[in-house]
C-alpha cells in the first residue's frame, strides 16, 4: 500500500461536484463530515452508501436535520443543483447525465456491480465522464473494494481524489483498495477533510 | 472491461449510435448515455472488441450481431404485477372511472416480455372490464415481443408472481389464468384475445390510438430528458381527456414540461390523470 501523502499542489480549478462512496461505517463517518459543510458550499455532493437493498433509506431524514445544505434522495432526471446533497436511492444505481441543459441525475436498475446496487464505481465513472476535471472523488470507510476503479476514472479524467486514511477508518478495506488501485491526491483522516472539500469548492489553496 | 472513462469512448459511443440508426433504423441517440455506456462496454467485452469502433465495424458488416447487441441496449427485466402497490392503486383509483366507459383501450408502452400486459389483462378481468377492453402492448425488441405474445413464463418465477398478484389486491387466484406445460406456466388464451402485441418505438414512431389508460413503466428511465419529453408528448396526445398515465416506481413527471398537463392521482405509485 502506498504511504499516505499530502499533495504538492492544490487542484488547478474548482470542482462543480463531489462524488463520495462508502459502505460499512459510512453513515457514522458522514455524520462527522456532512454537518461541517457550510451553507455556501458550492459543489453538488453525490453520495453512494451501500445499504440493505429492500429497506427504505433513512439517509435523507437523518442528514437533512444535521446539514446546512439541502439533502435529497436522488431522482431520475433531476437537474443537479450546486450546494445540494443527493443520496442514491436503495436498489438503483445513481449516474450523471449531461446534455445541453446541464448535468442531471440518472437512475438505473441495471445489474448490481460488486454485488452492490447502488455501486460506487458506476457513479464515479459516469460522473468522471460528465464533469471531467471539475470533479472531486472521495472514498471513505468500507468493507469491500467498490469505488477503487471509479476513483481512478475520476483521476484519469483530470479530477481530484481523496481517500480516508485507512488506519482511521472503521472498515479499512475500501480505502485500502482505493489506494492500491493507483495514485490518489489526498489521504486524510475525517477531521481534515472539511477544509480540503471547502478548498475544492472555492478553487483556492489548501 | 474496456475503459469507459475516456474522451475516445464518448466519441465512439456517439458514432456507434449514429451507425445503428443509419443501418438498422433503431434510434438510441436519445437514450441516457450514462447507462448506455456500461451496457455497451459489456457488449464490446462479450464480442471480444477492444473498442466501440471495433464493435461498430462488426455490427455494420455482420447483421446477425445486431439482435444480440439489441439485447444489451434494451433492458428486459420484468415481473407479473411488478410493484404490487401500483396495481392496487389502479384497482382503487382508476378502475372505478374505467367502469364509466363503454369500451376501453389500454396502451402498455415498453412491454418487454409481456408480464405487464398480462398482469393488466388479469386485473381487468378480475374487475369485470376485460371483455370491453383492447390492450396494445408495444416494444422495440422483436425477441421480447415474441416471448410476450407466447405468454409462457418459467415455472420457478410463478411463486413470486403469485405473491405479487396477491399483494396487488387479487380477487382470484393466479392459477386460474395459466396452465402448467413444458416446464412453463402458459397464460390463458382467452386473455390473449384482448391483447395486441406490436412493434412501436417511443423514439421514432407516433401515436396510433386514443386510450383511456397508458402504462409505461421502467422505460423512460433509460431515456435522456429530450427523449423523455418526446415520449410524454406522445402519451399526452394518445390519452383521452381525463385518461390515466402510470409510470415506473422511480419515474415521475417532476422534471418534465408535461407535468402541468397531468394531475397526480396516487403520487407514490406514479399514477397520473390527464387534465
Ligand atoms: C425494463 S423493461 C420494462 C418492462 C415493463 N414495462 C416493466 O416495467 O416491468 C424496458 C423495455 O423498454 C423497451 N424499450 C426501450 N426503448 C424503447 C423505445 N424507444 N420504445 C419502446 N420501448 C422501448 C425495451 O425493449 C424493454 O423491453
Amino acid at each position: 500500500m502506498p504511504t499516505p501523502h499530502r499533495p504538492s499542489a492544490p487542484p488547478a480549478g474548482r470542482v462543480d461536484a463531489i462524488v463520495l462512496g462508502t459502505s460499512a461505517g459510512g453513515v457514522e463517518a458522514l455524520t462527522h463530515l456532512l454537518p461541517t459543510l457550510p451553507h455556501d458550499f458550492r459543489p453538488a455532493l453525490l453520495i453512494v452508501v451501500h445499504l440493505p437493498r429492500h429497506l427504505p433509506s433513512l439517509l435523507v431524514e437523518v442528514f437533512s436535520v444535521r446539514c446546512r445544505l439541502p439533502v435529497h434522495e436522488a431522482a431520475d432526471k433531476q437537474p443537479i443543483q450546486p450546494g445540494t446533497v443527493y443520496f442514491a436511492p436503495p436498489n438503483h444505481h445513481l449516474l450523471v447525465d449531461r446534455d445541453a441543459r446541464g448535468p442531471s441525475l440518472a437512475l438505473s436498475a441495471d445489474a448490481p456491480v460488486h454485488f452492490s446496487r447502488p455501486a460506487i464505481d458506476v457513479l464515479f465513472e459516469s460522473a468522471a465522464a460528465g464533469y471531467g476535471k471539475r470533479l472531486g472523488g472521495v472514498i471513505l470507510t468500507g468493507a469491500n473494494a467498490d469505488g477503487a476503479l471509479g476513483l481512478q476514472a475520476v483521476k484519469r479524467r483530470g479530477g481530484v481524489t481523496l481517500v480516508q486514511e485507512p488506519s482511521t477508518a472503521r472498515a479499512p478495506t475500501m480505502p485500502q483498495a482505493a489506494l492500491a488501485a493507483g495514485e490518489v491526491d489526498f489521504v486524510l483522516p475525517l477531521e481534515q477533510m472539511p477544509a480540503v472539500l471547502r478548498a475544492w469548492g472555492d478553487g483556492g489553496a489548501i | 472491461m474496456l475503459d469507459v472513462a475516456t474522451k475516445e469512448f464518448d466519441i465512439e459511443l456517439r458514432l456507434l449510435l449514429e451507425a445503428l440508426y443509419l443501418k438498422y433504423h433503431y434510434d438510441f441517440r436519445g437514450y441516457a448515455l450514462s447507462s448506455l455506456t456500461r451496457r455497451l462496454a459489456q457488449a464490446a467485452d462479450h464480442f471480444g472488441c477492444a473498442t466501440l469502433s471495433q464493435l461498430q465495424d462488426r455490427v455494420l458488416h455482420e447483421p446477425t450481431l445486431f439482435p444480440v447487441l439489441l439485447d444489451y441496449l434494451t433492458v428486459q427485466v420484468s415481473e407479473l404485477f411488478r410493484d404490487p402497490s401500483y396495481f392496487r392503486g389502479l384497482r382503487e383509483h382508476v378502475v372505478p372511472v374505467l367502469h364509466t366507459y363503454p369500451s376501453l383501450k389500454v396502451w402498455v408502452a415498453g412491454c418487454s416480455t409481456g408480464e405487464e400486459a398480462w398482469s393488466l389483462a388479469i386485473l381487468l378481468r378480475e374487475e369485470g372490464l376485460l371483455e370491453r377492453t383492447l390492450i396494445y402492448a408495444t416494444d422495440i425488441n422483436p425477441t421480447a415481443l415474441q416471448s410476450a405474445e407466447a405468454g409462457v413464463y418459467a415455472v420457478d418465477r410463478v411463486a413470486s408472481f403469485t405473491q405479487n398478484h396477491q399483494l396487488s389486491g387479487a380477487r382470484t387466484s393466479l392459477s386460474d389464468y395459466y396452465t402448467a406445460a413444458y416446464g412453463g406456466a402458459v397464460f390463458d388464451r382467452s386473455l390473449k384475445s384482448h391483447i395486441v402485441f406490436s412493434d412501436h418505438s417511443l423514439a421514432t414512431d407516433s401515436v396510433f390510438a386514443e386510450v383511456q389508460l397508458l402504462s409505461c413503466r421502467n422505460v423512460l428511465i433509460y431515456f435522456n430528458r429530450d427523449l423523455q419529453e418526446r415520449a410524454l408528448g406522445l402519451f399526452a396526445e394518445s390519452l383521452c381527456h381525463k385518461g390515466f398515465l402510470g409510470l415506473g416506481a422511480r419515474e415521475s413527471l417532476r422534471f418534465s414540461s408535461h407535468e402541468a398537463s397531468f394531475t397526480p392521482v396516487v403520487p407514490e405509485d406514479r399514477l397520473y390523470q390527464k387534465r
